[in-house]
């Protein structure tokens, strides 16, 4: 294995290492989206047609909440701590760095799908995802564009202390908009304006697709990837433009 | 060119300026750092200690000047550099989960020759904090755990940013037993403090910075004698105390002593003082 490939092995395997000695972290990423599938899965149990907008509405939630949320959080957190600076001093490639806290997301990323899919095989009944493919293309281009946002947002938040608060004002009302607990066709039309102007209410598009459509495939839903490919080509440039990495100084 | 000789200085300095926006930070610094050599920067906060020495680690770029660290531009971020460079931040966090022996030795694998683990913990007084949750640790043992992060690389170069603000005496005495052991290693050590006896008991050279510009350079007890700063003679006369200031003691204490010998009476007190670091320190970072 060349030396940057296990160098970035080794830099995952920490990260990951350290993820799972924090029991809320893998609380919030794994049993929330149990818990919302469940509650939303017994208010609708029965109507499969409410279940097949609940099952892909949460898998998209959950692309959203284990990059956007998580990085923002995290990188906010480490560069506020001194931890962004520390590593920047050592011989560690800041890629391979930046590399490991991506992956480590993108891992909780893959597991969460893995569990909706699962839950909604098992509890729900809904069958294994009808396009195998279509769900992951749509996947990946999500996790990209939503972790390139989450990096692009920490920019903006001054300091740790605000970045619940941040985080959340942004990340709630998206989710309650982009039909992650409901059909996009109950909402007011100005508010579906703003929702399809935004990249989650397409991932659920794909992901609904890949998931539970029996038609179509991936070329009915080019509106939705040409979506997602805009808002990833915005936050890779955000999150490029303006990465620091150290604490602001008063 | 050839590569730099073990001979070369560590650090090399020349007209160094950094300006943010209107803020001259920096105002055109001179100095060499020999290698094994221990070298202060002393000053007050917002004195150009900071910037100064984050050019050096590679985090800043400077304005305008020449900078070459174990012949290396710093600004270039060559990661050879940083293989024989370690840096203690004034401030660094930690991933609070992490044990001690855990993350040092998730360092070790950064470098190419680095030192035993176990050594590293020891060398810092952590061996009975080894197992230990980093967030659980005091403020001084975190700074021992960022000076093992440092040093585990085994560095020929080890930046020290304040490396003992906010610690009691017994652990400052320590710390800087473990500091004049790197010294005795062979390394070379730019060590930044406000505190003078720190740089008074560990430093070879010191150069006092304030307002971007080098005030004084050398070693403490030189630094006692130039720089315009004056011996102090003292004497009683009748019962008083009485003070001259003077750079030629010896034409001045020549001068009492025959008069004393002349008017056969004694010189009670007599007593010749070199300012202190302190005084000289003082001297030239007061505010005009």
């Amino acid at each position: 294995m060349p030396e940057s490939l296990a160098l970035l092995w080794r830099q995952y395997r920490f990260e990951r290492h350290l993820f799972w000695r924090n029991p809320s972290a893998a609380f919030f990423n794994f049993l929330l989206p149990l818990i919302f599938l469940a509650l939303f899965g017994a208010i609708v149990s029965g109507n499969r047609h409410e279940l097949r907008i609940i099952v892909p509405g949460i898998a998209g939630m959950s692309v959203m909440s284990t990059t956007f949320t998580a990085l923002a959080y995290n990188l906010t957190f480490l560069r506020e701590q001194g931890v962004l600076k520390r590593m920047r001093g050592t011989p560690l490639p800041s890629g391979t760095y930046l590399g490991g806290l991506a992956l480590n997301a993108v891992t909780n990323t893959a597991i969460q799908i893995v569990i909706v899919v699962l839950a909604g095989r098992v509890f729900f009944g809904l069958g294994w995802p009808s396009d195998p493919g279509e769900l992951v293309i749509f996947v990946a281009l999500g996790v990209v564009c939503f972790a390139s946002l989450g990096v692009a947002l920490s920019h903006a938040i001054p300091n740790f202390e605000s970045a619940p608060a941040v985080v959340n004002a942004v990340f709630v009302p998206v989710i309650l908009i982009s039909g992650v607990f409901f059909d996009v066709k109950h909402v007011p039309s100005f508010l579906r304006d703003i929702s399809q102007a935004l990249p989650l209410d397409h991932l659920i598009i794909g992901i609904s697709g890949g998931l539970v459509a029996h038609h179509g495939g991936l070329s009915s839903h080019l509106t939705a990837l040409g979506v997602l490919g805009i808002w990833t080509l915005v936050g890779v440039v955000l999150a490029v433009r303006g990465f620091s990495w150290e604490a602001r100084r008063d | 060119m050839m590569a730099p000789m073990a001979s070369s200085p560590a650090i090399e300095v020349r007209d160094l300026r950094k300006t943010y926006g209107e803020l001259e930070a920096v105002r055109g610094i001179d100095f060499n750092v020999a290698r094994g050599e221990i070298y202060g920067l002393l000053g007050p906060n917002g004195a150009g200690k900071t910037s100064t020495v984050e050019i050096l680690e590679g985090y800043r770029a400077r304005s305008s000047g020449s900078v070459s660290v174990l012949g290396h531009d710093p600004q270039a971020r060559s990661r050879e550099l940083r293989r024989r460079v370690g840096i203690v931040l004034q401030s660094s966090g930690i991933y609070s989960q992490v044990r001690v022996a855990e993350v040092i030795a998730h360092f070790a694998g950064f470098y190419p020759h680095p030192r035993d683990v176990e050594e590293v913990i020891d060398l810092v007084g952590l061996s009975e904090k080894r197992d230990e949750r980093a967030r659980k640790l005091s403020g001084g043992q975190r700074r021992r755990l960022d000076l093992a992060l440092a040093l585990i690389g085994d560095p020929e170069l080890i930046f020290l940013d304040e490396p003992t603000t906010g610690f009691d005496p017994a652990a400052r005495r320590t710390a800087w037993k473990t500091i004049r052991s790197l010294k005795d290693l062979g390394k070379t050590v730019l060590l930044t403090t406000h505190y003078l006896d720190e740089a008074q008991e560990l430093a070879d050279r010191v150069a006092i910075i304030k307002g971007g510009r080098i005030l004084a350079e050398g070693s403490p007890a030189q630094l006692g004698v130039g720089g315009g700063s004056r011996y102090r003679v003292a004497h009683l006369v009748d019962g008083e105390l009485v003070v001259h200031q003077t750079d030629d003691p010896t034409r001045l204490l020549h001068e009492l002593t025959s008069a004393a010998l002349a008017n056969d009476q004694p010189l009670d007190g007599l007593s010749v003082t070199r300012p202190s670091l302190e005084e000289i320190y003082l001297e030239l970072t007061a505010d005009a």
